[in-house]
């Protein structure tokens, strides 16, 4: 299972990379892979306002729907529109090319929330041990 | 195969259309007219036949097989049902007669039959009035929140949020956004059923209700009801019972006793029409006394001679969801199967139906994960997470039973299993089938181990063979008939 050790993580499986006041999000190694090969994701507009805990993606794989949360509260400025046409790469490259979109976040509360590489492996063998 | 369009040969036809016995031409205006003649088939009748006669073997039924497909009820369905619905009196009726001055008397026993069904359903969910109306389960459901919220804006209640357990049916979130709800999902805890501790984090004033399924999808019965129906009750919110699963407790107790306000019924599947080909369904939706105001629009009522009246004036209703009066087949068989089967019938549907679940759930807790083993409902939910550690997932294991004459079960869902295949035998089938289904998942549970190689080649049996899902959903070819012409 790969976690990088740069990224903080949400218990929803969302990654997060924050730089600048941005912060860019995806999903994880786990998430993908327990998900499937997701076969469409429907991005936000950009300009959108979201608060921390509300859906910002609905995906889809063959076995299900899911979707992707707001780890911080922000502004949307940027999407990656390569996954209207290639969802794959979120399979292929979670945490590279399948990042899925950046919010404005200047002082984003919750920060101290999220969880390290380390927290998040912890928080992922007590779920496989549910 | 081909299609019946690839089959066409012109100028070859089954049938000899006579010439029009009016004289006047009608004339219609350019823009209505085509282009180019109409792209059908040619075919004579015995194409015809052969073609369909050769899709329906391909078909794969409850009348082929066994179908535990889980949250779907795949019993069987007796054929007594649909000869009461295919009696010419009710069938070849014409839906705008009982509109009409004089019409509901020449209707009797149809407005009959439909008042019938409001009185057993009533009688089965401890409800004070159901509608008919909605064309299928989750109609049934935007229907009950569309009343929800109906209620509280009768009330004057700025409520905004329905909650609803992870485990429920993704047609519970569709159907409250579409009602105009903002969504609030609440996890589940170790035991399969909706967090309790969560549920109190997430009941303010704001919450207008829960959707909440009963028993569960994982086929478990929720002991804390009451105690949710009170404190969602103590914001003036609404319960909201998703019964798809009714089939669990037919007789044996009631959502309105339980405390739950507003329910709909897929009568397809509890109550004897066949589906599973995209319908038609029916899912009416009953609710307590202080919703009937909100049914919408119309409702059969018996006046004091015996007669019956549709009722169009409700000036609180939510309004019109539907044309006429309801999927009148499907209300039909309902009527008749809750009829023939009578009250101990009934009662024995659902103590059969978790009979049934549970000795396969026994048979074969030893083979596959079962993440909540104990005593559960109509189904049961069991992971293939061991498999899966040796390169076989629930949708290999659905596909080797296909190979083997069995319907798989539902898989990957509910999302809170991983892995999860969920099977529902029903009541209908006996002891020698269910036996047969447990000897199948026991083979492939040691195919698994042995051959895990194996499964990537099934189903074997099938006109096509595995097909790429992925590829289908991602690039979809949509063949369209403009591509055969």
């Amino acid at each position: 299972m790969n976690i990088p050790d740069d990224l903080n993580y949400t218990e929803q499986h969302e990654w997060v990379r924050f730089a600048d006041g941005v912060a860019t999000v995806g999903i994880s190694d786990f998430a993908q892979d327990a998900f499937g090969d997701l076969v469409f994701v429907d991005l936000p507009p950009l300009d959108k306002e979201f608060v921390r805990g509300d859906e910002v993606i609905a995906m889809e794989s063959t076995k299900a729907a899911a979707s992707v949360y707001a780890p911080v509260s922000g502004k949307v400025v940027e999407v990656n529109e390569r996954l209207v046409d290639d969802p794959g790469l979120v399979n292929s490259d979670c945490y590279g090319e399948g990042w899925m979109f950046k919010l404005a976040a200047p002082d984003p509360a919750g920060l101290d929330d999220l969880m390290d590489a380390a927290g998040y492996e912890a928080f992922l063998t007590g779920l496989e041990e549910d | 195969m081909k299609l019946i369009f690839d089959k066409s040969v012109p100028g070859r036809q089954a049938v000899r259309p006579t010439c029009s016995d009016i004289d006047t031409p009608v004339e219609l205006a350019p823009h209505l007219l085509r282009d180019r003649p109409a792209e059908l088939p040619e075919l004579s009748e015995l194409d015809v036949v052969r073609h369909f006669t050769a899709l329906s073997r391909q078909n794969f039924g409850v009348d082929s097989g066994f179908y535990p497909l889980g949250s779907c009820t795949m019993k069987y369905n007796p054929k007594i049902a649909d000869k009461v619905a295919r009696l010419p009196g009710f069938a070849d009726l014409h839906p705008l007669l009982p509109q009409l001055p004089g019409g509901a008397g020449l209707v009797r026993g149809a407005l009959a039959v439909l008042h019938k069904c409001d009185l057993l359903l009533r009688e089965i969910c401890g409800m004070a009035e159901f509608t008919l109306q909605p064309l299928a389960g989750a109609h049934g459901e935007l229907t009950g929140v569309m009343m929800m919220a109906a209620y509280h804006r009768d009330r004057g209640n700025d409520k905004r949020t329905v909650l609803i357990p992870d485990s429920g049916h993704g047609t519970n979130p569709a159907s409250a956004a579409i009602a105009g709800f903002a969504i609030k999902t609440i996890p589940s805890d170790q035991n399969g059923l909706m967090s309790m501790d969560a549920l109190a984090e997430a009941v303010d004033d704001n919450v207008a209700g829960v959707m909440l399924t009963c028993p569960n999808t994982l086929g478990l019965f929720n002991p804390h009801i009451h105690d949710i129906c009170r404190m969602i009750h103590d914001v003036d919110g609404l319960m909201y019972c998703d019964g798809a699963n009714l089939n669990a407790m037919l007789g044996r107790c009631r959502p309105g006793d339980l405390g739950f306000d507003i329910v709909h019924v897929n009568l397809h599947k509890t109550f004897a029409t066949p589906h599973g080909g995209g319908g038609p369904g029916a899912g009416p939706v009953g609710v307590v006394e202080r919703l009937v105001d909100y049914l919408p629009i119309s409702v059969v009522r018996m006046r004091d001679d015996g007669s019956y009246t549709l009722d169009y004036d409700r000036p609180k209703s939510v309004g019109y969801t539907a044309p006429f009066y309801g999927s009148f087949g499907v209300i039909t068989r309902a009527v008749a199967y809750m009829l023939m089967l009578g009250r101990d019938g009934l009662k024995a549907v659902a103590d059969h139906a978790t009979l049934n679940a549970n000795y396969i759930r026994c048979k074969l807790r030893d083979h596959y994960d079962l993440p909540h083993d104990r005593i559960c409902k109509h189904e049961c939910v069991f992971s293939a997470s061991r498999q899966a550690a040796n390169g076989v997932r629930a949708m290999d294991i659905a596909k080797a039973l296909i190979d083997r004459g069995i319907h798989p079960p539902t898989v990957y869902f509910p999302l809170t299993v991983k892995e999860a295949m969920m099977v529902e035998p029903t009541e209908t089938e006996s002891k020698e089938t269910l036996d047969t289904f447990i000897d199948t998942m026991i083979e492939l549970a040691q195919l698994a181990e042995t051959d895990p190689q194996a499964f990537a080649a099934m189903p074997a049996t099938t006109p096509v063979c595995r097909l790429d899902e992925v590829r289908a959903a991602r690039t979809p070819d949509l063949a369209s008939l403009s591509d055969h012409a």
